[in-house]
């Protein structure tokens, strides 16, 4: 591994909300390096900090310490170091939700081209891309059909898209299959996992399906905001 | 990517039916603001019909129209020899009923002398009045046609021209009969209380007065000085064009005209909380979107654009039903609705205001909505 394979790298990072005898610590000095190809899992008990990592990574919320370092480009370090953490999401990161979240007044192949129009892509460009990502994931044929009659793998499928529309490195996914039967559970992961072998990117997932721990290359383990073992 | 289209588009059938909601307070609004012109327009119409520059009336009183006013007919023939003045003549005014076709017509009965100013300014339809006796010129809303006969007091009447927009302040439409018709119509009796008066002598109980006198002066006569010096005369007054209609505003129909001011100002206010609330509503629904947009990297111009384009169309579209179904309805008013241009536009200012405000309270909701709640926490 080189330096420029470390896709996500967090150093002591912490997270504190309120002060005194309310302080909660959410994340308590937290390392954590993912490399480009990688798929791994953030497990652990409700309220261990999952989702606040999994926010900090994708620049949603502030760190109350440390350095944050994404794609070889450090974001955060005491403060946050670039004002457009907006454009640095659309360029650099992709969201997969647990509810797929997809925006119920586009269709499909909109939901998709929706980040490329964002992105600057002119919108023929946008939409062929939208296509050959619906059509990878086997929903092209469903590109002009709205949310609503696309059944959970569908949707979930056209939101893996979506996350990978503006081909970024670093995909965040919170509980990815929640919504699906452990079969198609199984393939959502599989897909992911060659989505990150061929765009040598990193997928980190919040789970709890059990079932899919073996699909992903490592499992991290948080508790009380600190990671026990990886 | 026009956001806000492909939204509105996705619930068009809500869209619209909120937009003709809207479209009918709009209606609402407009018709408030056509009565209240209307008022205004229908209280002038009578004072302007006549464009007199001078009003000679009754000592002591405001008449003939806030007041009272009764002064010999010949006063006319004083006044049109006074030095400015090009021309002068009698004017009288009364409100009958009368049944025309099985239904009761409440009129405005104008007297005046043909070939002396007084009539109307214009004949829509027909001709104006050619004998002395027995002929009128009416008003359009009151559904008379040329050729029809109608009974006033004792005599039966042939409508020979039709006018527009001739009425009283009460909204009576107007009907014209020459001077001497309107003076018998004034004062003759019944025949039973006639003969009564006769038989105790008291004669012909016909007063020679009119309601006033109006003169158009020459170019560059002194409206003032003319009225000064018929104040000289103790038994009349004189008022200009201008303080009779200031007179006919602030005293007859001024109460109605303020009411319906101040129920209009309700009415606006009602319609913009009624438009905050929507858009706002609007918004709040789709907070949970606008989380995933700004997550996946939406600017907040993307985010201002949805709102406000839409507050925008829903107000436009909202003014549009609204114009489109006032001017299909006004004239099924029993009195008239007046609309400007100049209203519209005021009231199309007034919704931006209130669409871009109402839109602004959505914009900071959606600004300050946190990405991280896309992703459940």
């Amino acid at each position: 591994m080189t330096p420029h394979d470390i896709l996500v790298d967090v150093q002591g990072v912490a997270k504190h909300y309120g002060t005194g005898e309310t302080r909660v610590d959410a994340l308590r000095s937290v390392d954590l390096r993912v490399h480009a190809g990688e798929v791994i899992a953030l497990l652990g008990p409700s309220g261990s900090g999952k989702t606040t990592l999994l926010n900090v990574v994708g620049c949603i919320l502030a760190p109350t310490a440390g350095r944050v370092e994404l794609d070889g480009d450090v974001v955060f370090d005491g403060k946050w170091l670039r004002s457009d953490l907006r454009r640095l999401r659309l360029d650099k990161i992709g969201f997969i939700f647990q509810a797929h979240n997809l925006l119920p007044f586009l269709t499909a192949e909109e939901n998709v081209s929706v980040v490329l129009d964002l992105a600057g892509w002119p919108a023929e460009k946008g939409r062929e891309r939208a296509r050959e990502l619906l059509d990878y994931l086997e929903v092209g044929h469903r590109a002009k059909v709205k949310p609503a009659l696309l059944s959970g793998g569908e949707a979930q499928r056209v939101a893996i898209a979506r996350a990978l529309a503006n081909r970024p490195r670093i995909i965040l996914a919170d509980e990815p299959t929640a919504a699906l039967d452990s079969g198609r559970a199984q393939l959502v992961l599989d897909l992911l996992r060659k989505l990150a072998s061929d765009q040598k990117a990193c997928i980190i997932a919040v789970t709890h399906d059990e079932k899919i721990f073996d699909r992903f290359d490592r499992l991290i383990h948080l508790r009380d905001g600190r990671l026990v073992d990886s | 990517m026009n956001l806000a289209i492909k939204d509105i588009r996705h619930g068009l059938f809500r869209f619209v039916l909120t937009c003709f909601g809207l479209g009918l307070l709009m209606t609402v609004v407009l018709a408030m603001i056509g009565i209240y012109n209307g008022l205004v327009a229908d209280a002038l119409a009578v004072v302007k019909a006549p464009a007199a520059d001078v009003w000679v009336v009754e000592a002591g009183t405001q008449g003939p129209f806030a007041e009272a006013s009764s002064i010999p007919a010949d006063t006319r023939d004083a006044v049109a020899r006074m030095p400015g003045v090009a021309e002068a003549g009698a004017i009288t005014y009364q409100t009958i009923e009368a049944t025309h076709a099985g239904e009761t017509l409440r009129l405005y009965v104008i007297g005046f002398e043909p070939g002396h100013p007084g009539g109307p300014q214009r004949i829509s339809e027909g001709r104006g009045l050619g004998t002395s006796h027995f002929e009128l010129l009416a008003d359009r809303k009151t559904g008379l046609v040329p050729g029809d006969t109608i009974r006033l007091g004792r005599d039966r009447f042939t409508v020979v021209g039709l006018v527009e927009d001739a009425m009283n302040s009460g909204g009576d439409p107007a009907v014209y009969v020459t001077l001497a018709d309107a003076m018998t119509l004034q004062t003759a009796l019944d025949p039973a209380a006639a003969r009564v008066q006769t038989a105790r002598g008291v004669g012909d109980l016909r007063p020679a007065t009119v309601a006033a006198v109006i003169a158009l002066l020459e170019p560059g006569a002194d409206v003032a000085l003319l009225t000064a010096t018929v104040r000289q005369w103790k038994h009349l007054s004189a008022l200009s064009q201008a303080e009779q209609e200031q007179l006919l505003l602030a005293s007859v129909v001024d109460r109605a005209r303020r009411q319906i001011g101040l129920f209009l100002g309700i009415l606006l206010s009602v319609s913009a909380v009624v438009i905050a609330l929507i858009i706002y509503t609007m918004t709040m629904e789709k907070l949970k979107q606008i989380a995933t947009l700004k997550l996946i990297g939406a600017p907040d111009r993307t985010i201002i654009g949805l709102i406000v384009q839409q507050a925008l169309i829903l107000g436009a579209s909202g003014l549009g039903i609204g114009l489109v179904l006032i001017l299909l309805v006004k004239d099924n008013f029993p009195r008239r609705v007046v609309l400007e241009p100049f209203n519209a536009l005021v009231l199309t200012g007034i919704i931006l205001v209130v669409c871009l405000v109402a839109s602004g309270l959505g914009v900071r909701a959606a600004l300050k909505v946190d990405p991280a709640t896309a992703l459940g926490g």
